[in-house]
């Protein structure tokens, strides 16, 4: 593809005897244009026709950088403890054997395949201040439920998958006979892991947070019912535009959408750019 | 930006000399923090649905779920599934075809933009339908002079089921196709069959198990859909409610029981997936994990 042209001219596609190319090509991009493209430009185009001056009284109200805030930062503190946390679960399950690994690594899917809504009432009723780990917690003088803490304990729910597995495959593949070989020249087994496996599982481990983090900041189902969604304190970003949905302010809610969008974008832009450099790093 | 690749796992045959692994105790605490991690965020959160489920005992449980709106709640559920997981399959298996089996400009571009749902909040999937057909938006006004109803109603939750489930059976079959190549259905061509045989009984069956891997998925996110379609629904109780915003008006009523019987079929839906995708993993772990992986 990327030398035959050179001499045929300009082609959209290599030929081929292969049929159906115009049919399945034609439907998908009518398919993708009206399903997701354009609604999505619907969105473009509203937060543009907002106006500059709009659209920053918006960005710059209290009530919404709060809310950014508080999806932003309760995102990636659950994605660092689901870094910390799922390394060490994708470890367990790719290094140590015993009864019931299979289970457990079925279950590590859960948070994909339960719908959010359920996780969401489940994780309130464990953590209020009568449930089974909130009536723990509670002596200790830690609230959980109805608390940005609450927050974060959800999107922990939700990231954990995620970091587990990106890490698990590149895990697998790690070559024992590099350990070996670090054994051999007298590294310990700190050092082993410190020096030899995480460079090789860094990128790994950027891209499982960034996944985690992406889902955890437009996270709705499983948040709202465990924040207690008190404006300024537990109130996140994607709660906010549904209240102004709800007052008919649409403008407001989609100048929050345009803002969460393009700091997502944002975000995985400068994680691209930390990737290559880890990459190049490490490499 | 997307869904992490989901595997099996082979376990490691070689044996663990102490050089390469770590000491006994060492071991024991990272096993124990794994399994009290594991327990404590995605065991007991399972058990609780079904604890609290069963409070009251089991006819409490089943009289929840006898109720006219949870009926019909299950009923709209089960449809909005029935139309946008097979709309996804068409498309998935048309995308697919498209990308895998020829070779054209933007091809990478494509690739991306099918994965773009699953980095948009569920929130502003449902939003991007009201700003297009709601009352405001920019279709509102000729809707309402042609008397079609979009939000707030069956289609509106449809169109935004679709969004959020719009990844799944594509993004499956892509790296499947892709590395089973057009041997295959060049050979069948050769021989004298149509374009339509060679798909039928060749590429079908070779993708078969994939496919089933993506529509499970699809599936179960179609079902349990929250917040793209708590936007556009309305919550009209026994016209607009699926079984997750059910789940939500049962428990914001005080109804624990209620929320969490319809939140346990939930659950058991979740874990009929998690059996049926580990069982698929297991048998045609070969034929859907191995073109895993970018």
């Amino acid at each position: 593809m990327t030398t035959a042209p050179a001499k045929a001219g300009w082609r959209f596609r290599q030929p081929s005897v292969i049929p159906g190319f115009g049919l399945t090509l034609g439907f998908s991009l009518a398919y993708l244009t009206l399903i997701i493209l354009i609604p999505l430009s619907g969105l473009v185009w509203r937060s543009a026709a907002l106006g500059w001056a709009d659209f920053w009284a918006i960005a710059v109200d209290r009530r919404t950088l709060n809310a950014l805030k508080i999806s932003f930062g309760t995102a990636f503190l659950a994605a660092a403890v689901n870094v910390v946390f799922g390394t060490i679960v994708a470890w367990v399950l790719v290094r140590y054997r015993f009864p019931g690994r299979r289970i457990a690594d079925a279950m590590v899917d859960l948070p994909f395949a339960l719908p959010t809504a359920v996780a969401g009432i489940a994780l309130t009723t464990l953590y209020a201040p009568n449930g089974w780990i909130g009536q723990l917690l509670m002596p200790l003088g830690i609230k959980v439920a109805y608390t940005p803490l609450g927050i974060v304990i959800a999107l922990v729910f939700i990231g954990l998958p995620f970091v587990v597995r990106t890490v698990q495959p590149i895990m697998e593949e790690i070559d024992k006979e590099v350990e070996e070989a670090a054994a051999t020249l007298g590294a310990n087994r700190f050092q082993i892991i410190t020096r030899v496996l995480f460079p090789g599982l860094a990128p790994a481990i950027i891209t499982g947070f960034s996944l985690a983090f992406a889902r955890g900041v437009g996270e709705y189902g499983s948040v709202i019912f465990i924040a207690g969604n008190l404006p300024f304190k537990s109130e996140i970003a994607p709660l906010l535009i549904v209240i102004r949905l709800e007052e008919y302010n649409y403008e407001a809610a989609t100048a929050i959408a345009a803002i969460m969008l393009a700091l997502s974008f944002l975000m995985l832009l400068v994680v691209n750019l930390v990737q290559t450099w880890s990459r190049k790093r490490y490499g | 930006m997307a869904d992490p690749e989901i595997k099996s796992y082979e376990p490691h045959h070689e044996s663990q000399s102490a050089a390469v692994t770590e000491s006994r105790p060492v071991r024991w605490v990272v096993m124990g923090t794994a399994f009290v991690f594991l327990a404590v965020f995605l065991l007991l959160p399972l058990i609780v649905v079904f604890h609290e489920a069963l409070a009251k005992g089991i006819g409490a449980y089943t009289e929840a779920l006898s109720g006219p709106d949870t009926r019909s709640a299950i009923r709209l559920t089960l449809l909005v599934a029935a139309i946008s997981v097979p709309l996804n399959v068409i498309f998935g298996i048309s995308a697919a075809w498209a990308i895998a089996k020829f070779e054209f400009k933007g091809k990478a571009f494509l690739t991306t933009l099918i994965d773009l749902p699953f980095s948009v909040s569920p929130v502003i999937s449902g939003l991007v339908y009201v700003l297009l057909f709601g009352a405001q938006g920019l279709l509102g006004e000729w809707l309402r002079a042609h008397g079609i109803v979009i939000l707030f109603a069956v289609p509106g939750i449809v169109l935004a089921t679709i969004f959020v489930t719009f990844p799944f059976v594509a993004r499956e079959l892509i790296p499947l196709m892709q590395e089973q190549g057009n041997g295959d259905e060049e050979a069948a061509l050769s021989l004298g069959a149509t374009g339509w045989q060679a798909f039928w009984y060749v590429t079908l069956p070779n993708v078969k198990w994939g496919l089933l891997y993506g529509v499970l998925l699809c599936n179960a996110r179609a079902m349990g859909e929250f917040g793209a379609v708590s936007v556009v629904s309305g919550h009209i109780r026994g016209l607009t409610n699926t079984m997750p915003l059910h789940v939500e008006i049962l428990y914001n009523e005080y109804n624990a029981v209620g929320a969490f019987a319809v939140a346990s079929l939930l659950a058991g839906l979740a874990l009929v997936t998690l059996v049926l995708k580990t069982l698929l993993e297991m048998r045609y772990g070969a034929e859907i994990a191995a073109t895993r992986g970018h």
